[in-house]
């Protein structure tokens, strides 16, 4: 009899309800945050490599407006903040409430690809683009896939909103919310490392 | 399955004494000629003894084992249930990692004493050569001599052969099997070799990394000769008529493959920095000439550009000279191989 | 409208290529045509294409592995035949632009679309299995990763007739492969061929290491894992770690050739020896990465055929981890001549070295298992058994690269490449052969002819050796790798048993279809009736074969290592539970497959700079996640009493199987415990 029960038990164990089945979502995706770690880990040692090849051209000092950046990092932290209010709110299960800090959330994240899409106009205009040194192409290119990341993050960010706003805070959906909230808070941990190595360590030369 | 397997194994080693029969001349890098050579190959066959210990009994075992413990042989012990030993794990652990030790002991050793920047001792004063890999030929400055050759290298046997080496294409390696030691060329750096040879004759010259179409022709005669014998080789080469001036070599530049030795009796001087140069100059890519390109190249404008190798750079005039640094050094940076390079 | 894309793609001047794309054209819809002759469309959407099952998925790799195994070696022979030949004044049939386009692709396919598809197909049949699961953590993630990795494997088949693929080798060094010096499509097909398999792969990665870390069994603590399962852990960690890596090295080369940057230009600021540092992280870990499951098949072949445990299992375990985490450490040995100093290069030599010790002592572990054991001498221990030499023979091979100075006259040779297919061969390929005759009744439920299989192995042991020691010899004889023509007549006669032996190999794989087609003719003899035709060790034995989609009615309870075996020898292994309870299965769904296909349409557009279309399908990829993201009906139920009917039948097979006498031949006797 032991032995039944003992089976049918397990049955019910291993056969994945839907909370084991966000959790194993969560340690997936931590795992695939993960990767992604590695993959900036090889772009910064590539900027690294060749943050002195100017071949010629202009170097860090010369381009980086630390105040202009100043501002891109204030918004993309603020946004942080406000999604861990997101988050706050669904965990309270207030819909409403999920939706407008999502909002906001999403226009700082917004103002945050808009100052650097100007600030790569910018510099291209001026004949700095990436194609101009090993410096710059390292540049644009570690900068420009953390905006990238950013810019799926708001794509992402908007689909969850409306899948919010059509099925409510469901288990699925809270569980895809706080994913992305991972993804948010990494992306944001990602530019304090360009902020520092790029340009911290750009203009000081 | 018996029959089968004494089949194989003899086809085997019937095959294996083919080379014995091929002229043993022919195995290059076991035939070496100069020291370096020669130091190679010993350690080969050190390293190769060294494993035999391992390897032997593993492969014998491989083969006894499953003999031996067949199903069908119902004559052996069974012992179903043991699956463990602290002694043969103890000996499958240490006795390999005992080896690898003596290997690595090896390794640090040989490693340094055969470090291709490595200068080797000798009386005689080293013969200073600039090789540039073309597509698809190699060419041969004489610096001390003012002489260039396309696709021959000739040195007097016994003495230490200096290379310094680079590339005007993509990545490339250059490599005489007999002499020793193979390094990669690339472009907008520099690369050194010390090779010598105890003997004199012609060895095969090559490059062993794939550079594209005409990879396979890029081969080049190596010539050893007595010290009498090169300085007429010398002589020889001062009477061509060819001259590797700045128009000779835009054309030389230009892919050929199964190009004939040629010589040229002088040569602009500087050429070899100056191709490196040519990588990091600014805005520069393949195509665009050396600053001084057109007329006969003076000294200054090249010296800029190549700032690191030669003087001091002039400070904050050309950031090409930290360019140098961060692109012509090819070793670890965290080391740095080239005394001249100190000051940057 | 249609970017770079002309009808001047099509190289309809080159017979040899033109015959190869008509005969690949011709099977193509000679297969298709047989689909559509039987009516098999429907079937082969709904149960194959759609599938989210990971047992149908894993035979779809195999089968892209095994097709692409012969792409590859129709590669292999057209290299050795060129190199017979093109001696002196004779330059064989293949110029240089088209031989270096095959051995080109000869190892691209080898390594990322047949070794690793392969591999991912031995996981997906066995694993979930192993460990007493009905699924992967991810079914539809598994559909994708599938399909992205076949589509990349199409763009490679659709370069020999569409533009041309790539001419810089397998590993694609600058600044050859930059724009200026190769500046045809090749190398864009290379790279999106890579690109588009690597996400697929990476997800693999995460997906089986979810499995294995939150869907054992209850009972299977880590250290009662069957060592496939560790080797395949082991292993995902290794593809989750590298694999961004490549990621970025082909991104910053396609930077490179599309928008002018200079990561790896000869001139600018590029610097050419970051690609190979950055290439060989990844690349030293991927050899690891195609081993450590042919370890893994090794140590569940091994034990089950000699029926005795696993000698050292602890060891064993220790032994992975530990070739996992020194995988990092040596990538510098790929470029020893690149000009390191002395400290640096002994510093990676030395660490080289390391890795040769729990190599070794995993082959010891195998060995000691068969001692004082009863070994069956079938098929799968033949494969194990050719390669303890082989590998073995590699392993020093290897050992003598990682002495510097050695490599300094060896590296690039012919050595260099007998070397890795000592170990590529040797170990990787004949151990997923032994994975493939030792699983294949428990994907399709009969056994694979023996006398085929074992004439398969010594056609290619023999082969293998003919092929690769004369490499060897002509490596010491300073012969490069890659050449098309030669002019040193010494060299010839060796190349010539060189290419004799690839010819022996070919009647190797030969044999293998042979194989295939006889135990397909001859399936109703060689049913497995019982799902255990080897008296096996491990939990996907203790399912019927092939197994209910399932895989488990009940999920089993695992007290100790070699858990079947166990229950077994307590007599719990076929008990009829008293209730069956409803199961959830996952949907099959085409999403995947759009996936894929849009995929590979994006791949394609971006080579030949078709702008419009590639915004179009990189939409479409979007809509299709996010749509897919929108379906709550992702599962479905099967009911207690179809489960309780299925396994009546099953048992009513059983039944049947122990009526009948063994058939004679076709499978072993199993030991009686």
């Amino acid at each position: 009899m032991t032995a039944h029960a003992h089976t049918i038990d397990a049955a019910h164990a291993a056969d994945q309800g839907p909370h084991d089945v966000q959790e194993s979502r969560a340690f997936g995706f931590w795992l695939y945050i993960l990767s992604d770690l590695i993959l900036f880990s090889a772009l910064f040692a590539t900027f690294v490599v060749q943050m002195r090849s100017f071949a010629g051209g202009p170097t860090g000092k010369d381009l980086f407006d630390l105040g202009y950046v100043a501002g891109e990092t204030l918004l993309l932290l603020l946004s942080s903040a406000t999604y861990g209010l997101a988050v706050l709110a669904m965990q309270a299960d207030r819909r409403t409430q999920v939706l407008r800090w999502l909002g906001v959330t999403f226009i700082l994240g917004l103002g945050f690809i808009l100052m650097e899409i100007h600030e790569f106009h910018h510099l291209i205009a001026e004949g700095n683009g990436p194609n101009r040194s090993g410096f710059l192409s390292a540049y644009f290119t570690l900068v420009g896939t953390h905006g990238t990341h950013v810019t799926f993050g708001l794509i992402w960010m908007a689909v969850l909103m409306l899948q919010v706003s059509i099925k409510g805070l469901s288990e699925p959906v809270q569980g895809r919310l706080l994913r992305l909230s991972v993804f948010w808070h990494f992306l944001d941990i990602v530019w304090i490392g360009v902020f520092s190595v790029v340009y911290l360590l750009g203009v000081m030369q | 399955m018996r029959r089968n397997f004494v089949r194989t194994a003899g086809a085997l080693l019937a095959l294996s004494l083919v080379p014995l029969l091929s002229g043993c001349s022919d195995l290059l890098v076991l035939e070496p000629k100069g020291p370096i050579g020669e130091a190679e190959r010993a350690l080969i066959l050190e390293s190769f003894g060294l494993m035999l210990i391992v390897v032997v009994p593993v492969i014998a075992l491989s083969i006894l084992i499953p003999w031996r413990y067949r199903a069908t042989n119902t004559k052996a012990t069974y012992a179903p249930h043991w699956a463990h030993s602290n002694l043969i794990e103890a000996i499958v652990w240490l006795v390999p990692a005992l080896i690898v030790g003596a290997l690595g002991v090896l390794v640090w050793n040989s490693t340094h004493r055969l470090d291709p920047y490595k200068p080797i001792e000798s009386n005689a004063p080293p013969l200073e050569v600039e090789a540039v890999s073309l597509d698809w030929k190699w060419l041969f400055i004489y610096p001390q001599l003012g002489i260039a050759t396309l696709n021959q290298l000739v040195f007097p046997a016994k003495t230490p052969l200096t290379l310094r080496i680079t590339s005007d294409t993509v990545m490339t390696a250059f490599f005489v099997p007999q002499l020793g030691s193979q390094i990669y060329a690339m472009a907008g750096m520099e690369t050194k070799l010390n090779l010598e040879a105890d003997k004199t004759g012609k060895y095969l010259g090559e490059n062993t990394q794939y550079s594209g179409s005409g990879f396979s022709y890029m081969r080049f005669d190596g010539m050893a000769t007595t010290k009498q014998d090169f300085d007429r080789w010398v002589e020889k080469v001062k009477r061509s008529p060819e001259t590797l001036d700045q128009t000779r070599f835009a054309e030389i530049e230009k892919p050929s493959a199964r190009v004939p030795v040629e010589h040229f009796s002088s040569v602009t001087p500087k050429l070899f920095e100056s191709i490196i140069a040519k990588y990091m100059s600014m805005g520069g890519d393949k195509t665009m000439s050396m600053p001084a390109a057109g007329q006969d190249s003076g000294p200054g404008g090249m010296n800029m550009a190549i700032a690191g190798s030669e003087g001091d750079p002039d400070p904050g005039s050309n950031p090409a000279g930290t360019d140098a640094t961060a692109t012509s050094e090819p070793s670890h940076p965290a080391t740095d191989h080239d005394a001249t390079r100190e000051e940057n | 409208m249609l970017g770079k894309l002309t009808l001047s793609a099509i190289p309809f001047d080159n017979p040899i290529i033109m015959g190869a794309v008509g005969i690949s054209v011709l099977l193509a819809l000679v297969v298709l045509g047989l689909i559509t002759w039987y009516r098999k469309w429907g079937y082969l959407w709904s149960e194959w294409l759609t599938s989210v099952d990971h047992k149908r998925i894993g035979v779809m790799y195999i089968v892209l592995a095994l097709i692409m195994l012969l792409r590859g070696f129709a590669d292999a022979i057209m290299m050795r035949s060129q190199q017979m030949l093109a001696e002196g004044t004779s330059q064989g049939y293949l110029p240089p632009g088209h031989y270096d386009q095959i051995f080109s692709a000869h190892g691209t396919i080898m390594i990322l679309f047949m070794a690793m598809p392969f591999l991912v197909g031995l996981w997906n049949v066995v694993v979930p299995q192993q460990i007493g699961a009905r699924d992967v953590a991810y079914p539809f993630l598994n559909s994708a990763s599938f399909w992205m990795t076949a589509m990349g494997a199409m763009l490679v088949m659709i370069s020999l007739g569409v533009g041309e693929f790539s001419k810089a080798g397998w590993t694609g060094y600058p600044p050859l492969s930059e724009l200026k010096f190769s500046p045809s499509t090749g190398v864009d097909y290379w790279i999106w061929a890579i690109q588009i398999s690597g996400v697929g792969t990476l997800l693999t990665g995460i997906n089986f290491m979810v499995t294995i870390v939150k869907m054992r069994a209850p009972g299977m603590t880590f250290m009662r894992m069957p060592v496939f399962v560790w080797t395949t852990l082991v292993t995902c960690v290794l593809i989750i770690l590298s694999f961004p890596v490549l990621t970025v090295t082909l991104a910053l080369l396609t930077l490179d050739r599309y928008l002018d940057m200079h990561f790896f230009t000869n001139a600018m600021g590029g610097n050419m020896m970051m690609y190979l540092n950055l290439f060989w992280i990844w690349g030293h870990p991927e050899v690891y990465i195609v081993i450590l499951p042919a370890f893994g098949v090794f140590s569940e072949v091994v034990p089950t055929y000699s029926g005795k445990p696993l000698f050292g299992y602890k060891t064993m375990v220790y032994a992975t981890a530990a070739i996992g985490l020194l995988s990092f450490s040596v990538w510098l040995h790929h470029f020893f001549t690149m000009g390191s100093n002395a400290d640096v290069n002994s510093f990676f030599g030395i660490t080289t070295m390391i890795i040769a010790v729990p190599t070794g002592v995993k082959i010891f572990n195998w060995l000691f298992t068969m001692y004082r054991g009863r070994v069956q001498l079938t098929a799968p221990i033949y494969w194990t058994l050719g390669f303890f030499s082989t590998f073995v023979i590699g392993g020093m091979t290897g050992v003598l690269h990682a002495v510097p100075a050695a490599d300094f006259v060896l590296h690039n040779s012919l050595f260099l490449v007998g070397h890795f297919h000592n170990m590529l061969i040797g170990g990787v390929l004949f151990g997923f052969l032994a994975g493939y005759m030792h699983w294949f009744p428990k994907a399709f439920g009969f056994t694979l002819n023996e006398k085929w299989g074992k004439r398969a192995f010594w056609a290619w042991l023999v082969g293998f050796y003919m092929a690769f020691i004369p490499l060897y010899v002509l490596g010491f004889m300073g012969m490069p790798r890659r050449m098309e023509h030669y002019t040193d007549p010494a060299w010839q006669p060796w190349l010539f048993i060189a290419a004799v032996g690839a010819l022996i190999i070919l009647m190797g794989i030969v044999f293998l279809a042979v194989q295939l087609t006889v135990s397909i003719r001859d399936r109703h003899a060689n049913l497995d009736l019982t799902g255990d035709p080897w008296n096996g060790r491990t939990l996907e034995w203790a399912t019927a074969s092939p197994p209910a989609v399932y895989n488990f009615p009940v999920t089993p309870i695992v007290d100790g290592l070699d858990a079947f075996w166990e229950m077994k020898r307590k007599g719990t292994a076929y008990r009829r539970p008293e209730q069956y309870q409803d199961i959830h299965m996952p949907r099959n769904t085409p999403a995947g497959f759009v996936l894929g296909v849009l995929a590979f349409v994006f791949g394609f557009a971006v080579i030949w700079h078709i702008w419009w279309l590639v915004v179009a399908s990189a939409l479409g990829m979007l809509i299709t996640v996010a749509d897919r993201s929108f379906n709550d009906d992702i599962e479905y139920v099967i009911p207690a009493a179809e489960v309780e009917r299925t396994e009546d039948e099953r048992r009513r097979r059983m039944e049947q199987a122990a009526q009948q006498p063994a058939a004679a031949g076709a499978t072993p006797q199993p030991v009686q415990v």
